[in-house]
């Protein structure tokens, strides 16, 4: 992939779980725009799923009113995803780990999990309104286009 | 996400194609799964083979659909997992969860 300057796309989506694919659709587009593609995209469009999931569902609670807003950036080098909700906060780290034995027929807790293990940086903080930001960040391998079945990790 | 049902003797093969995502395909996997026991069907292979995209949702999903089998005396086993499927269920421990074959006749006659 040549060096590129960064592509960049600001979307201000209702809470509604068909948004996810408004969503991932402009991840596509900025990839393909930016000329990277390849295995590396698809474990990068899952954790942009993942925290779209969980600022609908858990940060602003299937309230279409309320916004998530999704800044994404692609160059050359990296991806970087930034999802705001308006919803009123969490604290990740009081979610279990669903790896362990005791966890593993949990139903749900494995969205973060799933962000942590397919990207570089996972970052949570508070929203200028008060929810939920996360930033995520996968910085490109040059050889995205023939890296085939790239293993799911950092 | 769509979907084709068919029996093999007393097996249930659930064959899922496409998405099973929050809010669409997981929905209807449990529906699939509720729908094959009322039917008397509690040996039930799932055929991963044609999914392209599992969440945490639709594995989450696949959890509660394990468990509400094998509450009910069943079995649930998995079937032609895509490398990227099988690399979800190694990250996420649940390969040491589910029995998981490549072959149909396999999954059929491990049933016994």
């Amino acid at each position: 992939m040549n060096a590129t300057e960064a592509v960049n796309a600001h979307l201000v989506l209702a809470s509604r779980f068909e948004n996810i694919e408004v969503a991932e659709r402009a991840l596509h587009d900025l990839c393909a725009a930016a000329g990277c593609d390849g295995e590396q995209l698809y474990w990068v469009v899952t954790a942009l799923r993942e925290a779209m999931a969980n600022a609908v569902r858990h940060g602003n609670r299937l309230q279409p009113e309320r916004k998530v807003h999704v800044d994404l950036s692609v160059d050359s080098s990296a991806v970087t995803i930034r999802i705001d909700d308006e919803g009123e906060g969490f604290d990740p780290s009081l979610i279990p780990d669903p790896t362990v034995p005791e966890n593993l027929l949990r139903p749900s807790g494995r969205g973060i999990f799933y962000m942590q293990q397919f990207m570089n940086r996972v970052q949570f903080s508070r929203a200028p309104g008060g929810g939920t930001s996360v930033l995520m960040i996968k910085h490109l391998q040059p050889t995205t286009r023939s890296a085939e079945n790239e293993k799911p990790s950092p | 996400m769509k979907s084709q049902v068919r029996d093999r003797g007393d097996v249930r093969i659930v064959e899922l194609s496409g998405k099973i995502t929050i809010g669409s395909g997981d929905v209807k996997i449990r529906e699939l799964i509720d729908e094959s026991l009322a039917a008397g069907k509690k040996s039930i292979v799932l055929d991963l083979a044609g999914v392209s995209t599992i969440d945490s949702s639709g594995i989450g999903e696949m959890v509660a659909c394990y468990t509400t089998v094998t509450k009910k005396g069943g079995h649930l086993k998995l079937l032609r997992l895509s490398p990227k499927i099988n690399d979800i269920l190694q990250v996420t421990q649940l390969i040491t969860v589910f029995e998981v074959f490549d072959d149909e006749a396999e999954a059929v006659r491990s049933f016994g």
